[in-house]
Order: structure tokens, then sequence, then C-alpha cells
């Protein structure tokens, strides 16, 4: 069994991960919209950026988010004062830092099914007495429901791997911050520390398994439900 | 009435449309495919908005560039039925027909059930879309734009991506349609034979313009419509009434003003309207009715247009009552002299009342 500080991290990754999943899908899906189905002047560019955290190291975005976000930074600052909403070292600055990294993930996956959409659906759905909002609640959103799925799984998984900038925002705090991937770095810096390392690893990998067992299953249930047309 | 007049530009292609639609029966839209049809229809149902122009339903404004309304597709109660059928596939057939009536107050159970039954769906209700057959798919379309409670329905060719044993099951249903919903209906093709089967007006556009627009015999009837008369099947249409049947012979008699023809043997009972199609290379003349001669139908008319055409054949228009038209050969009318005013008499072989889609019922509301 895990000891109290392994369930800890265990949990801890898991809260990180759940919701930067959550809290970036929303933005997500309306992202995924205005770039599938709108041009406007910055399309690209806006496309760019949205991008940046695929191809950067995280390191680069732990320390842009430690410069902004941080207690000293302009953004962090704002929050601190207006809102009293505490990101540097927090848990909550963890998941913003995963949610960054995975965005671009989650993003590609529901627009692409967003394009696999046949708009002209819509239309007879507009033509049926369905308002924009409608028709995109009652007929895109069930059609993209594999891909928003399959964008989710991949932001999860990604947000549970993420170290490098979690660590540069937030550092390893126990109990904070300090998620699995994050309590294998510090084990395996401490001398002696092969056992307690060797049992996180074997825990991170148990919860891969159940996760990626889990989405499959999940997966095909989607599937069924919105019967198999893109 | 239903007023369409708008300009819209597309590209390269630009439309100046003008038609006024009446608010009740089947308006044959026909044109050749690039003629602007389906820009019509996306216009009266929202999909686009013309650059400049006004339509309306009776006093109901859907678009009026100059007074900057433009509805929204969601207001406009237009049923639009498309080329393909554009069932939702995450939902079952039930659920595709509820999809109009849960949005614009929900068609009340004894419509559902007669469009239901007018369509055949009963045994579909269940099914998952996309296991149903495109002529069941397009059947399910049209209930599922009839069941949102439409003020106007748009049928843009909508028997264009079914093979020919499909058409005929679908084709049946809409004539039952046209008949028994009331809802005025714009029907959308480039084939003349669906046209005479469904239409009671007929509008003919080529290259973005309405080219022409009235009741169908008067539109069939004009000589100067290349898209009607350069058919080999050109021809016109007769508005007839049954007379009575010879059964030894296999025969009707059907009568249009004093006039009566004999034609194969209709099922059509005694005192029913009944439209014919006569095709112009059916019909041939003569100064003088033949004697003894298998024709049995010998129409006394005035020669009211002579119209040649480039292939060495003449078109002649006859006034018989009504318009019939015969095309002979430019010789033929060099021979008989033929010109504006000439009385003669117009042969029409019985043969040519033979084929299936020459039967046509009238408006609806004369049955």
């Amino acid at each position: 069994m895990p000891t109290p500080a392994e369930t800890e991290a265990l949990l801890l990754s898991l809260r990180v991960a759940v919701w930067s999943v959550l809290g970036s899908l929303p933005l997500a899906i309306a992202i995924a919209w205005l770039l599938a189905r709108t041009r406007f002047p910055g399309h690209a560019l806006l496309n760019g950026i949205l991008h940046i955290p695929l191809v950067v190291p995280p390191v680069v975005i732990g320390y842009l988010l430690l410069v902004f976000l941080g207690r000293r930074g302009p953004g962090g600052m704002f929050l601190e004062n207006v809102f009293g909403i505490t990101l540097g070292f927090t848990w909550q600055g963890a998941a913003i830092a995963s949610a960054i990294v995975a965005f671009p993930l989650m993003l590609r996956a529901i627009r692409q099914s967003i394009e696999g959409v046949d708009r002209r659906l819509e239309q007879a759905a507009r033509t049926l007495g369905a308002s924009p909002a409608n028709a995109f609640c009652t007929v895109t959103l069930p059609l993209i429901a594999p891909g928003v799925f399959a964008g989710m799984v991949l932001s999860f998984a990604r947000s549970l791997g993420e170290f490098g900038a979690t660590i540069t925002f937030v550092s390893s705090i126990p109990g904070e911050t300090r998620t699995l991937p994050l309590a294998l770095y510090a084990a395996a810096q401490v001398p002696g520390g092969e056992a307690q390392a060797t049992r996180l690893v074997v825990i991170s990998i148990t919860l891969a398994m159940i996760a990626l067992i889990g989405s499959e299953w999940l997966a095909r249930r989607t599937r069924h439900y919105s019967s198999g047309e893109p | 009435m239903i007023d369409v007049a708008f300009t819209h530009r597309q590209g390269s292609f630009s439309l100046d449309v003008n038609m006024q639609v009446p608010d009740s029966g089947v308006t044959g839209l026909f044109g050749t495919s690039g003629a602007g049809k389906s820009t019509v229809a996306d216009a009266i149902a929202g999909l686009i908005r013309p650059d400049a122009g006004r339509i309306a339903i009776g006093e109901t404004v859907l678009f009026d560039s100059a007074r900057g309304v433009a509805v929204a597709p969601e207001r406009r109660r237009i049923g639009y039925v498309f080329q393909e059928a554009r069932l939702f596939p995450h939902m079952n057939v039930q659920a595709n027909l509820h999809f109009g009536g849960r949005r614009r107050g929900a068609a009340s159970p004894d419509t559902f059930e007669q469009v239901v039954g007018l369509l055949g769906l009963e045994p579909l209700l269940d099914r998952r879309t996309r296991h149903l057959s495109g002529g069941e798919a397009q059947r399910v379309a049209i209930g599922r734009a009839l069941l949102s409670g439409p003020d106007l329905l748009i049928m843009d060719e909508p028997l264009s991506s079914l093979d020919q044993q499909r058409r005929d099951d679908v084709l049946p249903h809409l004539e039952r349609l046209a008949a028994d919903t009331g809802v005025p209906t714009v029907y959308i093709t480039h084939s003349i034979e669906e046209i005479i089967r469904l239409a009671d007006h007929l509008a003919v556009m080529a290259n973005g313009t309405v080219l022409a627009c009235g009741p169908i015999q008067d539109v069939m009837a004009r000589p100067d419509l290349p898209v009607l008369t350069d058919r080999r099947d050109a021809g016109t249409i007769l508005l007839t009434t049954v007379a009575g049947h010879f059964d030894d012979d296999h025969l009707s008699a059907l009568r249009f003003g004093e006039h009566t023809l004999l034609v194969p043997r209709t099922d059509r009972a005694e005192g029913a309207p009944l439209a014919l199609r006569i095709l112009a290379r059916d019909v041939s003349l003569a100064l003088e009715p033949p004697q003894r001669s298998s024709v049995m139908n010998v129409l006394p008319g005035t020669v009211t247009g002579i119209h040649p055409r480039g292939d060495g054949h003449v078109d002649v228009s006859i006034d018989s009552g009504q318009i019939i038209r015969a095309r002979i050969t430019r010789r033929s009318a060099d021979d008989l002299s033929l010109k504006v005013g000439l009385e003669l008499y117009a042969l029409v072989k019985s043969v040519a009342f033979a084929e299936r889609d020459a039967f046509r019922r009238h408006a609806a509301g004369e049955e």
C-alpha cells in the first residue's frame, strides 16, 4: 500500500490534472470553434501562439508564468490584490501550468473534429428553428463528442506527466505542488532514495494503465452515442 | 403571393431574380444545373444573404435590404428539403422528425400521424438514420421539414441523389403531399418529368435570372424558352376533363373546350380533371381533315406563331382553345404555306398520351 506521502502526491496529481482538463475544456471548445469555423485578422497568429507550448521546452512556459503570474509578476500582483488569488507556489498554479502545456493537444483534437462535422447539418438545423447556439449544442456538440473526449484524454495524460513548467513556476512543495513526477524526481535526488523512487514508478504506471483502460471504455461508449459518423 | 426579388453576386456568378410564387400548390423551379436555382432556395430560406432585394411571404417580410430587414433562418418558417437528406446522424428517425416541432411549437399528434402516414414512415420511426436507404432518408427529411410547421416548403432536387427505383418510390409520396398538406411548395428540379407530375406553376431559370413564371400550361406553351423548346421532348400541356370511358376499346374520352380527345384508358373517374402533355414531335398538321386515317385525334385550330429552329425544323403554335405545338420539317411548313392566322388541323397520335408521366393532377384545390 502507498504511504501517506505517496497517497498525497497521487491525489494531488489527480486533482491538478482534473482541474487543468475541466478548466481548459470550455475555452478549448470555444477557441477550436473560432479557428475551425471563422476567419478573422490574426487567425494564423492566434493559432501559432496557442501552439507555442507544444514546441518550446516546458521550462520556458514555467519561467514565463513565474515572471507574469508569480507573486512579483504584474498578473500575479493583480490577481492577489483584486481577487485575493495566489497562483505562485500553490496547486492552482500547478493546474494552470498543466493546462497551458496541455492546451494545444486538446485544441487540436477538438478543432479537427469540428472541421469534420458537415456544416450542412447545422444549416438544416437552422431551417428547422434552431438558433446558432442551439444548433451547436444539439447537433455539433454531440457529433464532436468523440473528438472532445480524445482531447480530454490527451490533455489529462499530458497533465499527469507535467514536470518542467510545474517545478519552474510553483516549485516542489510537498502536499501543495509536489505531484507524482516531482516526487519521483525528489526521491531520485536523495542518496538511498531508489526504493522510494521505484514505488513511485509503480504507482505512476498503475495510474496510467487504469486511465488508459478507463478512457478506452468511455471512448467506445461515446462513439456509440454519436453513432459513428464524424 | 410569395415575392422573391433580389440580386446577388457569388464569385463570378451573378443572379438577378424576380418571381412571384402563388401561396398554394406546387411551383416548379426549372433550369439546367448552374442556373442558380439552389441559390434562390438558400436566399428564401435565409442561408445566404442577397446583396439587395426583397423576399416576402404574403405580408411577412423575410428580407428587405432597403429597410435593413434580414430575418434569421430559424425564424423564417421555411421547410427546406435538401438534395442530400441531411438527417442528424446522432438521432433516430423519430427524433429527427420532432426536431423542428420541438423548437417551433410541437406539431399536433394528428399532424404527426398524418405526415408519418403520408410518407410511409411508420416502420422507420425507431431506426437509426445510417440504416436508411437513400429513398427512406429523403422521405424522412421531407417529413422533418413538414413537421416544422412551415409557411413554405422548398425542395431542392430531392430526388437527384436517388437512383431511378428510389425515385419511383418517393415520387408518389410527393404527389400525395402536394394534394394533401396544403403547404405551398417550391420544387426545384432539372427534370421536366418531375415538373409535369408535381407542379401547377412553373418558373424557368437560366444564367441567374427567371425567364418565365406562371401557370404551367402557359409557361410550357411559350415558344421563346430554349431550355424547354430545345428538348427532344418539348411539348405543351392541355387541361382536360374526363368525359367518359370506352372499356371495349381501352380508350377514354377527354374534353377541353368543345373538343374531345381519345386517349388510352385512364382510371380517373368521369368528370375528373386531367392534364396531358402533348409532345410537339407527336403532332402533325393538315390543311384539311384527313379522310380514313389511323389518327384518332384531329383538332381544328389557328396558327398563332411560327418559330423556325436551327435544325431544319419549325415549331408551330396552334390555338385550339388551348395551345398545342407541332414540330414539323421546314420543307413541310413551306409546302403548307404556313402563316399566322391560317386555319388548319392538328393531328395528335394517341400514343402521345401513353407515357405514364403524361398524366398529372390539377392544382390540389380543384380536385
